[in-house]
């Protein structure tokens, strides 16, 4: 049987010490009405079986040509990432709670907070949390404990956040009586409409979630807002793309003073598509909030000889000793995926991330020009996008997006759904990994679609 | 042995509370207390001005391998809060009696009758 | 040396880096990034090889012995990895699951089948990224089952004084008053402490059985009918399945909701604190409840269910399907094991446990609960030692480290006083548990005649002790060029 080592001698001198009859001996404490029998389950499979088992399944999923973002992205993953973190001595390694076994991984994390706390222009990142969903409900519950000057539990959140994120907060926040207000958009521009923002003006609000680039791909005007956050008393809590953060301007630096917290979805930093799991969140905030940051921390200290070295700190904060008033229950951080972010982040640099930024948002511009000449087919949003946008055409979202698969491509991801005012709408993303040829692919095979509708 | 002044009230939670002459009560941890927290790290105050119940949780303070929330003694409003804390919370490891955390203005002083006495609380923390 | 400190100005991995274009990116400039993050600028050598050596410094099941109690650090088999990270399962976008992904939805709702079975429940969702979040869920499924009753004074949830952090912290998560039940000396949670605390104000109890304690509470049935008659509901948690995975089921001993770590019992990579997966179960009363996405099959296709569906599922825990990566190295796992494997998990971490016990006692350490049998894990404590000798449980773990076996976990449960909880696993061969018996020997002795040595460990690594109130203190946490 799998991975048990034991040979019939072992078990006869284990049982031996233990002057034990047989295995079964060591579970009578169990009462005899709880054991249950034979269980329905498939038979055990030998390696090679299994190998042939998951080859097939594997062979069943059909390589679409991508073109669709909404919080999941396809950048090119260079083979060096993948191959350091599968090494056994990260890949099995535990949590790094002993702080001298575990250098490695605690160094990894540290680099990874400094490299997010810079992309983001903060003061402080936590050591990743589960997604960039969960990370904004964090966010959410961390802006109503640190914002002492605020009594209501209300939070202001744009409709032009992800469809999925907001039913994640409200799954998550629900049963502390947080109160979600949603704020409307620009139904011509793309973006949260000022107006809206100017009827909570005066009122008590605990936070406003700023998206940067926003669900449809439209830039927002971040700097306005987070001025007004400040100016009412509510937290700013910015929820950004981090490869945009290598061209877009970073949330410490919105406004006259900056975001207060920045969270986001961290897959786009060499984590594959995976049918959507596991990503991991990233959390960052300035200095005064640290105290409240979810999630582990990872601080450089000295041994007692004085050499540096790295441990998980404030930990006091955290579920295993504040237990019932811990700043969450959150136990784990998307180690091996932070692993793997950092050294994506370190052979990219600075350069390589701002021009895969570049790429995208190009590719992106050069798709939407050879849609909209399509006749039939139209953009939705006026404002500047960066890398995702929006198109509407005759035939029914439905029927584009069958079609496109029929021809091998993933089109995008249709809004009549979330958003049913904006009609047969796609959102649509061309990265760096997508040619001209993809995407004059992509653009011939909607001209045919649209024209035999 | 810890140190117990005599002249101070303590709470079973291991406040101590200093009557002063203008009705306000000055608050903090007794000496046990930060011997059983270690290194204190972190001290999270009230804000000045806020309304607090006795019993009610208003502070924390923090070590490496706690955290402990400290509950106001006396009913009343928070009118002065000890903010050198911040930069050395050590100070409460140093001298616990020195290093006070908060001071309230009473609503009612007979409320520190219900508090205990050095003996009494010393009583009680040895059978903690 | 951190990996800035290698950098240097215009290097760069060059055959990542895309040609310069030349294009303006036709952004209004007030949005535009004015200075550069600060990332290193290395190339592709030096970045494999700084983090190659990093890796060097961890201990690693792959490496060590890791008998940390209730973490079950068992062998991740490298098929499990191999498989899961096939192209054709790495490229597969979440939104198009249903339409290009057929063959990771099969594996999805066999893996539902499949711990169902395991487990007794009538119907498991994958939806949750970790341990923790199904707790969440288990929590927010009670709450949501109350409110559909209309009975709104359920706010009290109960929990042994023994349970692991996450449970307190996750029922306050839930918007629920904690509660805590004592424990009685056999380890067991205290029956008549439990009928004192039951009423109309009890939502549930969260429980784990084998308990944190590493002994198997004979009382679950009466425990199940108090709670059941109260009107509350019972909550499982998976984190010690490994020491009856196959011989007893949650469903069977009463529980209505489980959670399971499969970063635990079903062996995937702790990957240095992360990525989990926590799947919960349900029995037929809570089933309209669980978390979304659940998968289900429409004759030979595979679909996931939607709100629409399922309208009063608490809703979704994460952005898309759950911890795919995770769950399909769960699955390869399920598919060698089988039955019989399955079965023979639960024996073998008992044999180990049982047997490593024997021989701790053998060398002059004292069980937490010598009157019980260990399950698949146990408690020695060291109260006697601290004590005596002022040599403290911690001062152990970390000179365990010279001997190259990371610690057992250290000061939990918090109700035995310098405690070590040890759990060995399956995996691990006889001659692994002779030789950690012997090395904690040798460290009782050293203890007994130069306990010096065991408050100043671990000599042998590549840092000694570190100063945890300076970290704190004076918080470092990001690395600033100067």
């Amino acid at each position: 049987m799998p991975f048990v080592p034991h040979t019939e001698d072992d078990i006869r001198e284990m049982l031996a010490t233990l002057g034990a009859a047989s295995i079964e001996a060591l579970f009578d404490e169990i009462p005899a009405e709880l054991r249950c029998g034979a269980l329905d389950l498939p038979p055990a499979l030998k390696e090679m079986a299994v190998a042939r088992l998951m080859h097939a399944r594997a062979g069943q999923n059909r390589p679409l040509l991508c073109f669709a973002g909404a919080g999941a992205y396809e950048h090119h993953i260079p083979a060096a990432v993948w191959a350091v973190v599968s090494r056994g001595e990260f890949y099995s390694a535990y949590t790094p709670y002993q702080a001298e076994a575990s250098q490695g991984t605690l160094q990894v994390l540290y680099e990874y907070q400094s490299m997010m706390a810079s992309l983001t222009a903060m003061d402080v990142s936590n050591a990743s949390l589960y997604d960039g969903a969960t990370s904004l409900a964090e966010a959410v519950l961390m802006a109503v404990r640190t914002n002492r000057k605020s009594h209501s539990r209300r939070i202001l959140m744009p409709k032009t956040v992800h469809p999925f994120y907001r039913r994640v907060v409200e799954t998550i926040v629900g049963s502390q009586a947080l109160e979600p207000i949603e704020l409307p958009y620009d139904a011509k521009i793309g973006r949260i409409d000022p107006a809206s923002l100017e009827l909570h003006s005066g009122t008590d609000i605990a936070a406003l979630v700023i998206p940067q680039v926003n669900f449809f791909g439209i830039l927002e005007a971040v700097d306005e807002l987070t001025d007004w956050a400040s100016a009412n008393g509510a937290v700013a809590i910015a929820l950004v793309n981090p490869i945009a953060l290598a061209l877009l301007k970073p949330p410490g630096e919105w406004g006259k003073s900056g975001a207060d917290i920045a969270c986001g979805e961290g897959q786009p930093l060499g984590i594959p598509l995976s049918g959507g799991g596991p990503y991991f969140g990233f959390l960052c905030c300035r200095k005064a909030h640290l105290h409240q940051l979810p999630g582990r921390l990872v601080g450089r200290t000295v041994d007692v000889d004085g050499k540096p070295g790295f441990t998980l700190t404030l930990q006091a904060r955290e579920q295993h000793i504040r237990r019932g008033r811990a700043t969450s229950n959150i136990c784990t951080n998307q180690g091996l995926m932070v692993t793997a972010a950092t050294i994506y982040m370190a052979l990219l640099g600075p350069e390589g991330l701002r021009r895969i930024a570049l790429q995208s948002h190009q590719n992106t511009l050069r798709l939407m020009d050879g849609l909209a000449a399509i006749d039939g087919v139209a953009r939705v949003f006026s404002g500047p996008f960066f890398h995702e946008a929006v198109f509407r055409t005759q035939r029914p979202a439905r029927e584009i997006m069958d079609g496109l698969s029929e021809r091998g491509i993933l089109g995008g991801y249709p809004l009549t759904r979330d958003y049913p005012e904006l009609g047969e709408a796609i959102l649509v993303c061309a990265t760096e990994t997508r040619t001209q040829e993809d995407i004059g692919a992509y653009v011939c095979e909607m001209a045919s679609l649209v024209s035999h509708g | 042995m810890s140190r117990l002044p005599d002249d101070l009230k303590y709470a079973k939670t291991h406040e101590w509370a200093k009557p002063e002459e203008d009705g306000n009560v000055r608050v903090g941890i007794s000496d046990y207390a930060q011997e059983q927290l270690g290194d204190v790290v972190y001290v999270e105050l009230p804000d000045v001005g806020r309304r607090v119940k006795a019993g009610e949780a208003c502070a924390v303070v923090e070590s490496v391998k706690a955290a402990s929330d400290i509950y106001s003694p006396v009913s009343g409003e928070i009118v002065e809060v000890n903010g050198a804390l911040s930069d050395a919370p050590e100070a409460i490891n140093q001298n616990a009696y020195a290093a006070w955390l908060f001071c309230v203005k009473a609503d009612d002083l007979s409320e520190l009758n219900t508090l205990l006495d050095a003996e009494a609380y010393k009583a009680g923390a040895e059978t903690d | 040396m951190l990996i800035f400190d290698r950098s240097r100005r215009g290097r760069a991995a060059y055959a990542q880096l895309l040609p310069e274009t030349g294009e303006s990116p036709a952004i209004p400039d007030h949005l535009l990034r004015k200075t550069p993050p600060a990332l290193p600028e290395v190339s592709e050598l030096d970045a494999v090889r700084h983090y190659t050596r990093l890796s060097q410094q961890n201990y690693s099941i792959d490496t060590q012995f890791y008998p940390l109690g209730s973490c079950t650090m068992k062998y991740n088999p490298k098929v499990c990895h191999n498989l899961a990270s096939l192209p054709g399962f790495l490229n597969i976008h979440p939104l198009g699951l249903e339409r290009a992904g057929q063959g990771i939805l099969a594996c999805l709702y066999e893996l539902q089948e499949i711990l169902g079975e395991i487990t007794g429940m009538a119907g498991v969702s994958l939806a949750c990224a970790a341990g923790a979040q199904g707790e969440f869920a288990g929590v927010a499924m009670i709450r949501a089952y109350h409110r559909l009753r209309d009975d709104l004074a359920r706010t009290e949830m109960l929990v042994p004084d023994a349970a692991h952090g996450t449970n307190p912290a996750s029922a306050s998560m839930g918007g629920f008053r904690v509660r805590e039940v004592a424990t009685d000396s056999d380890g067991n949670v205290d029956v008549a402490a439990l009928e004192q605390a039951v009423g109309p104000q009890t939502a549930g109890i969260m429980l784990t059985n084998p308990s944190t304690l590493g002994v198997f509470d004979q009382h679950i049935q009466a425990i199940a009918d108090i709670v059941h008659r109260a009107g509350g509901l019972l909550y499982y948690d998976g984190a010690n399945l490994n020491a009856i995975a196959g011989k007893v089921r949650p469903g069977d001993m009463g529980f209505d909701v489980i959670h399971l770590n499969l970063h635990k019992t079903f062996s995937t990579p702790h990957g240095g604190g992360g990525p989990g997966a926590g799947p919960v179960g349900v029995n037929d009363k809570l089933l309209p409840f669980l978390p979304l996405p659940i998968v289900v099959k429409d004759g030979s296709r595979y679909r996931m269910l939607t709100e629409t569906e399922r309208p009063h599922s608490i809703g979704h825990l994460v952005t898309f399907a759950g911890n795919i990566g995770v769950l399909l190295r769960a699955y390869v796992y399920v598919r060698m094991l089988g039955y019989e494997g399955l079965k023979r998990v639960a024996e073998f971490s008992t044999l180990n446990a049982n047997y490593l016990l024997k021989k701790l006692i053998e060398a002059g350490f004292e069980p937490a609960f010598p009157q019980r049998r260990a399950a698949h894990e146990f408690i020695i404590t060291l109260k006697r030692l601290a004590k005596e000798r002022h040599v403290t449980a911690l001062d152990f773990a970390k000179r365990l480290l010279d001997y190259g076996v990371h610690a057992p976990t250290v000061y939990f449960p918090l109700l035995i006083p310098e405690c070590l909880l040890i759990e060995p696993t399956e995996t691990e061969s006889k001659e692994t548990l002779d030789a950690f018996a012997q090395a904690m020997a040798a460290i009782l002795k050293e203890a007994e005649t130069a306990p010096d040595r065991l408050k100043s460990a671990p000599h042998s690594l590549p840092v000694r002790r570190l100063d945890e109130v300076r970290a704190a203190r004076q918080p470092d946490l990001a690395y600033k060029s100067e």
